[in-house]
């Protein structure tokens, strides 16, 4: 979207030329600069309405060219001068023209909340007349997050020019808000009856005045306001519910790309891997030093380079995971808790390796612009698109871990030995290579599940300390070596663990989990998908 | 002929055993007392506050980690959830001394500084009676023995077993820390309980209280060794060792190894309590990071360290790992837990018996030669 | 065979044991020891490392400077590894066994009040140098970080400004532990006497590591469809970045919502990606971005000291609030040393009184003649892109502490040791 309107600013610089710059009243823009959060207000309103008084739309564009500056921190006092700062070019706001060469020093003009507000109003009143549709759409849902009565004029000439149906829409919306303080009942009722439309829960808080008698003294807006909050209230329970089956599938998709390499080095050979949270963390930093390298060697790339993680991140975990396999685990074969003991110590090494490597703070990872912001599905759900992609990621890794378990000769050596390691021995697989392959495997997983972490999460040497009960609750409640177990109790418990703390809050919904997972398995001790067959009990 | 309990008890430990233990009780109960309470500050020979503070500390691990052994090396059970026990001892015997602060709180209320600032009015019903020594060291025995009852009861029946055992265990303990961290469990959440003044009207930090603290986790220390002794000699003991063993034989034999393991898990989870409880004093501050799995797997790891199946073994790696801790946490800050991480790694490498079984292999190889 | 084990074991342990402890033992007395007593592992490792870092420029400073008394600083660094009762245990063993004169260290409020009781008993020093719940007051503790009314009260007061937005409806939302809890029961009484009612006020509390921030976000949004929302929050280290990816995410933009972080500074901002986040608050009394000659050095040298001791990440050091506060307090010790020349707890304790430091925060700063805290200024700066903030507003000058406030009840004639 940003792109997209960066292009577009582009354009009509290139298009319009250098020279054609219609002078922009330098003290206007001088009182930018002021000290007081208000005379700053009232220069960026001003300025908006110089905009708006050109027919040509050629001074809208500079002023729009200046604020936008300004919100971005690019606006600059340099010898008296307002200057805009373009990468290395310095220009005068007041002319439009380069200033060459550079000035040396220069002040920036910080602003704070409240004048970025306006500011926000004053850009989106302006680019409602923008030529690009998307550019009026998000305007227009800009207005629309903050109605006041100056804006009446405004809506009623965008109105009027405004063809696509949905920023109509949008406007209309805007404008009925005006409408409910009209003292014509008819209108009134009009803008009532649009508003049943509307999603947004402020306009529950315009609306629920309404039903008071000393406030509306019609009974039929009375009716209607009624009628429309009931139409509100309903879109917003569905959407609220939606977005805890939301909330619970991303929870669930997390947990089982933290669970499901786990549920593989679990089922294959039996041990409890302590060291498992490390390897999501191995994940994570690789995630941030393929950033770093980005940063450094392809800044053009940069929003690319999560999927550049994602091999690295991989076989960094999967490295780790053999070595760890070779090194320790191998060795205590046969003894299920000693080995916890030995890869605890594993995780204690790995998190001092982290810490000493990359020091004891967290760490950088930024959300790539497509992964940042959200789907706004209504006014008080917004799908981020960060877990959207995750949920999107985890079904992949799933996908193939499922083809591999399944449909290669690996895979179904790796079953074997899951389920009767003698037997696979005595017909030829070479169990102790499945071992090292399926830690491998089952490491690497768990690199990815870090990748998808450091999206949402801290990056820090603690990092996989927090997922390590949670993944083995998964796996314990899936069943061992079971990917639909695995599959099916991550994304249960997400679920379940959402609807709970909306209910009972955080902790006690946690705890409510934890003792649902020891009672279930007082029942089904092999966990939801158990192994039939004689092997089940070893 | 039945042979009086008393008598069984006191002969399951052989003489040699008594010995040592005489040993242990003089330079415990006595020498260092002594030498602490009796000698001038700056003297050679004078043993400071924070040597009987480590050292009461670390005989309290040391007791927790013997009760894991029970449980652990002789019948094969792995708990990671043990510090719960310990944390539940320490917490209900820190009611007691929260409620001997009487009105030497910050507040100077008749409820603890935390119940003040939640606003509450009067202690809740399950802090009644908690004034009284006595009542807080029912509670202490009581409450973890319940909890490990109940749940063990159930676990067993259903024959949880192995890693799954395990990670229940931990699962348990970790729900009980997130209950005990929220500040309207009544327990002072995050911060616990804290600044300790008295216990029975003496003061909790002078020399006296230090020493009795320090002597009473010694008497405990020596007092659960010979119960294990006692158990682990005795025919309830050889069935457990046939449990870890092979249990599905002990059952084909006719035992039902429900009772016999929850006896056992319950009696550790008792004496794990009873350490908590010493703990809690000598330290100044319980609070629910005792609960973290982390803590629960530490104490599994002082038992591997010594050596499991043995008695001493555990004594030996509570103290190791954790003078180990001690110093390398001073002298080597950044890097210490490189050394601890390895150390469980090589132990569980190339000591499967821990210390006690490096001691038995050079010896054996001794009397080779 | 066993019970010679079992005594030649027990000889094993008890000289370990011995050779354990007594390896601490002081030294020579030509230098003056320090203790550093902050978490290099753990949980708070995150934190509490940089001020490790921060004590050790300031005595290796003070140290080139001829030391104190004419004696060399020698630092004693332990790591109590954010294990409360091993803070207690590291507390003594530096008092007791290395005899340090005085201890820099802890961070959080339940490592504070598990070494109370040690530095009481021995009648030892600690300077304490974060923001903190206040409702305490000890003779053996200094505290270098603000009280509530020198970093809350300001914050909340700035957000119902005109500038700050107008704020009508407040979340309150903090980890579950004492620091967020007493600062929300002040916060509550503060705006009850603003004439805010409780239906306007919403406090919510996560468990520590929370890191699921959906639901809460979702209910702020909720929350705030009902009037102009502000978020006080005072979320522990840790969980702040999910929280701030959440919230940039979930589409609350500052200017709609804005946050008020208590325990979020230029630290924490390195470990979180800064763009959504632009334009969301924090209250502190220093910043790295104020503009004065005394900040332009302080600066300077940790970054010289972050490239010199090769600390991880050295390129980007930044300075924040704790750092101001460690500095300030290792200084003014030695000042107060100088005055009382003699290192023992109680000349220090009274040289303290009234001791005055030209600080980072472009104040001459004063340590209180009576209750052990510092006058300090307040800013309130918002979060840029950078990683820095822009300092919108502050006092006109160092405030006094209140450690205790006097919106809680009971509190009134506590001002004084």
């Amino acid at each position: 979207m940003r792109r997209r309107l960066l292009k577009f600013l582009l354009c009509i610089f290139l298009s319009s030329g250098v020279p054609a710059w219609a002078a922009l009243d330098a003290k206007l823009l001088q009182q930018l600069a002021a000290d007081a959060s208000d005379e700053k207000i009232a220069a960026i309103n001003k300025l908006a309405q110089t905009g708006d008084a050109d027919g040509q739309g050629q001074t809208r564009r500079e002023v729009l060219r200046v604020l936008k500056a300004l919100s971005e921190d690019a606006l600059y006092v340099a010898d008296g001068k307002i200057v805009l700062v373009d990468g290395k070019r310095v220009i005068d706001a007041a002319s439009g023209e380069e200033i060459n060469p550079a000035p040396t020093e220069r002040d920036s003009i910080d602003i704070n909340n409240r004048v970025r507000r306006e500011l926000a109003s004053a850009l989106a009143s302006l680019r409602l007349f923008s030529p690009e549709r998307e550019t009026r759409f998000a305007a227009a849902q800009e207005l629309l997050d903050h109605v006041d009565a100056e804006m009446a004029p405004l809506l009623v000439r965008a109105l009027a020019t405004e063809a696509d149906p949905q920023i109509k829409q949008l406007l209309t919306l805007a404008d009925a808000q005006l409408g409910l303080k009209n003292s014509d009942p008819t209108a009134r009722l009009a803008a009532v009856k649009t508003l049943a439309g509307s999603s947004n829960p402020s306009v529950k808080r315009l609306l629920v005045p309404l039903l008071d008698k000393n406030v509306e003294s019609d009974e039929r807006v009375r009716l209607e306001a009624q009628s429309s909050l009931k139409a509100i209230d309903a879109r917003l329970a569905f959407a609220d519910k939606l977005s805890r089956i939301f909330s619970g599938l991303s929870l669930g998709s997390i947990l089982l790309l933290a669970a499901l390499g786990l549920a593989i080095t679990y089922g294959v050979m039996g041990v409890i891997n302590m060291a498992h949270g490390e390897l999501l963390m191995v994940g994570a930093y690789s995630t941030f030093v393929t950033q770093t390298l980005f940063r450094t060697y392809f800044p053009g790339a940069l929003d690319w380079y999560v999927a550049a993680a994602i091999p690295l991140a991989f076989f960094a975990a999967a490295l780790v995971g053999i070595l760890m396999e070779r090194t320790v685990i191998r060795w205590l074969y046969g003894r299920p808790l000693e080995t916890l003991l030995a890869t605890w110590g594993l995780s204690l090494v790995l998190i001092q390796a982290a810490r000493s490597i990359f020091g004891a703070q967290n760490v950088e990872v930024a959300n790539p612009a497509w992964m940042s912001g959200g789907i706004e599905l209504f006014a008080n759900v917004t799908l981020p698109l960060n877990r959207i992609v995750i949920i999107g990621f985890s079904l992949c890794v799933l996908f193939l871990v499922w083809i591999l378990m399944n449909r290669t000769r690996l895979g179904m050596f790796v079953r074997a030995v899951t389920q009767n390691r003698s037997m696979a021995g005595c017909v030829g697989v070479p169990t102790g290579r499945i071992d090292t392959l399926a830690f491998g495997l089952g490491a690497g997983i768990a690199g990815l599940g870090g990748v998808a972490l450091s999206q949402i999460a801290n990056v820090g040497p603690d990092m996989g300390q927090g997922y390590i009960v949670d993944s083995f609750m998964v796996v314990v409640l899936g069943g061992v070596g079971q990917l639909a177990g695995a599959v099916w109790a991550a994304l249960g418990l997400g679920v379940a663990s959402k609807f709970l703390e909306g209910w009972l809050g955080a902790v006690i919904a946690k705890i409510l989990v934890l003792v649902f997972i020891i009672i279930f398995i007082q029942k089904r001790p092999q966990g939801l998908f158990a192994l039939k067959g004689r092997f089940a009990e070893s | 002929m039945r042979i009086p309990f008393i008598v069984r008890f006191l002969k399951a430990t052989p003489r040699k055993g008594w010995i040592a233990l005489g040993v242990f009780a003089i330079v415990a109960l006595v020498l260092l007392p002594a030498l602490h309470l009796f000698t001038a500050k700056d003297s050679a020979l004078h043993v400071s506050d924070y040597v009987i503070t480590v050292g009461g500390k670390i005989m309290c691990y040391a007791i927790v980690a013997v009760a894991m052994d029970l449980i652990w090396g002789y019948t094969g059970i792995l708990s990671l959830g043990h510090g719960v026990f310990f944390a539940l001892g320490g917490y209900a015997f820190g009611m007691y001394l929260m409620r001997a602060i009487g009105h030497d709180g910050v507040y100077q209320s008749d409820l603890p500084d935390f119940m003040v600032f939640l606003d509450w009015k009067a202690y809740p019903w399950y802090w009644s009676g908690t004034g009284h020594l006595l009542w807080a060291l029912l509670l202490v025995l009581v409450i973890p023995a319940l909890l490990a009852f109940i749940f063990g009861f159930f676990a067993f029946r259903s024959r949880i077993k192995g890693v799954y055992f395990s990670i229940i265990t931990q699962a348990m303990t970790y729900a009980f820390m997130l209950l005990f961290f929220r500040n309207e469990t009544g327990f002072g959440g995050n911060n616990g309980f804290t600044d300790f003044k008295r216990i029975l009207g003496y003061g909790i930090t002078t020399p006296g209280m230090r020493v009795a603290l320090f002597a009473l986790s010694a008497a405990l220390l020596m007092f659960t060794l010979l119960l294990g002794r006692y158990l682990v000699t005795s025919k309830l003991g050889r069935v457990l060792a046939a449990i870890r063993d092979a249990e599905s034989r002990v059952m084909f034999l006719g035992y039902n190894p429900l009772w016999y393991k929850l006896f056992v898990w319950t009696l550790s989870a008792m004496l794990c309590a009873l350490a908590g409880a010493l703990y809690v004093p000598q330290v100044g501050i319980i609070n629910p990071g005792e609960m973290s799995p982390a803590n629960s797997i530490e104490i599994a790891i002082w038992a591997a360290v010594g050596g499991r199946g043995t008695l001493i073994g555990p004594v030996l790696g509570a103290f190791l790992v954790n003078l180990a801790k001690s110093w390398f946490t001073v002298a080597f800050p950044e890097y210490w837990l490189f050394f601890l991480g390895l150390l469980f790694i090589l132990v569980t490498l190339f000591l499967p018996q821990g210390m006690v079984g490096l001691w038995r292999k050079l010896r054996g190889r001794e009397h080779g030669a | 065979m066993k019970r010679r084990n079992f005594i030649k074991t027990l000889a094993l342990s008890v000289s370990l044991a011995a050779a354990g402890i007594t390896s601490f033992h002081a030294q020579a007395a030509d230098t003056i020891k320090v203790g550093i007593l902050h978490s290099l592992s753990g949980t708070m490792a995150i934190s509490e490392t940089t001020l490790k870092d921060t004590a050790l420029l300031a005595i290796a400073e003070i140290n080139a400077h001829g030391g104190v008394l004419g004696k060399q600083l020698e630092p004693v660094v332990v790591d109590p590894a954010s294990n409360w009762p091993l803070f207690a245990e590291k507390a003594r063993q530096l008092v007791s066994q290395d005899k340090v004169a005085v201890v820099f260290g802890c961070w959080t409020s339940v490592s504070r009040k598990s070494v109370l009781p040690v530095f009481k008993e021995l009648n030892s020093l600690l300077f304490y140098p974060v923001q903190y719940e206040g409702e305490e007051l000890e003779k053996n503790v200094f505290y270098t970080g603000a009280a509530p009314n020198q970093q809350a009260i300001p914050a909340v007061e700035y957000l119902m400004s005109k500038d700050g937005g107008g704020a009508k409806r407040f979340v309150l939302l903090g980890t579950d532990y004492v620091y967020p809890r007493t600062t929300n029961k002040i916060l509550r009484a503060f705006l009850h006497s603003k004439g805010v009612k409780d239906s306007d006020i919403d406090e919510k509390y996560t468990p520590f590591g929370h890191s699921d921030y959906q639901t809460i976000v979702a209910d702020i949004k909720k929350f705030a469809a009902g009037g102009k929302t502000a978020v006080i929050s005072t979320i522990n280290g840790d969980s702040n970045v999910p929280f701030y990816k959440e919230l940039g995410n979930a589409g609350l933009k500052a200017t709609d919502v804005p946050v008020v972080a208590f325990s979020v500074g230029e630290e924490e901002l390195r470990g979180v990606d800064t763009k959504p986040l632009v334009g969301h608050l924090a209250a502190w009394n220093y910043f790295e971005s104020i503009k004065n000659p005394v900040n332009a050095e302080f600066i300077k040298k940790w970054k010289a000291y972050a490239v010199k001791m090769k600390l991880a990440n050295a390129g980007k050091a930044v300075t924040n609030d704790p750092m101001e506060a460690t500095y300030i307090g290792i200084n003014m010790w030695k000042q107060a040393v100088e005055k009382a020349k003699s290192t023992d707890t109680d000349k220090v304790i009274a040289a303290m009184a009234g001791q005055t430091f030209k600080a980072p925060d472009g104040f001459t700063i004063e340590m209180d003649k009576t209750n052990h805290h510092l006058h300090k200024p307040v800013f309130i700066g918002e979060i840029k892109a950078d990683g820095q903030f822009n300092i919108v507003w502050k006092t006109k000058g160092p405030i006094r502490a209140q450690p205790w406030s006097p919106y809680i009840a009971g509190n009134e004639g506590k001002q004084k040791l």
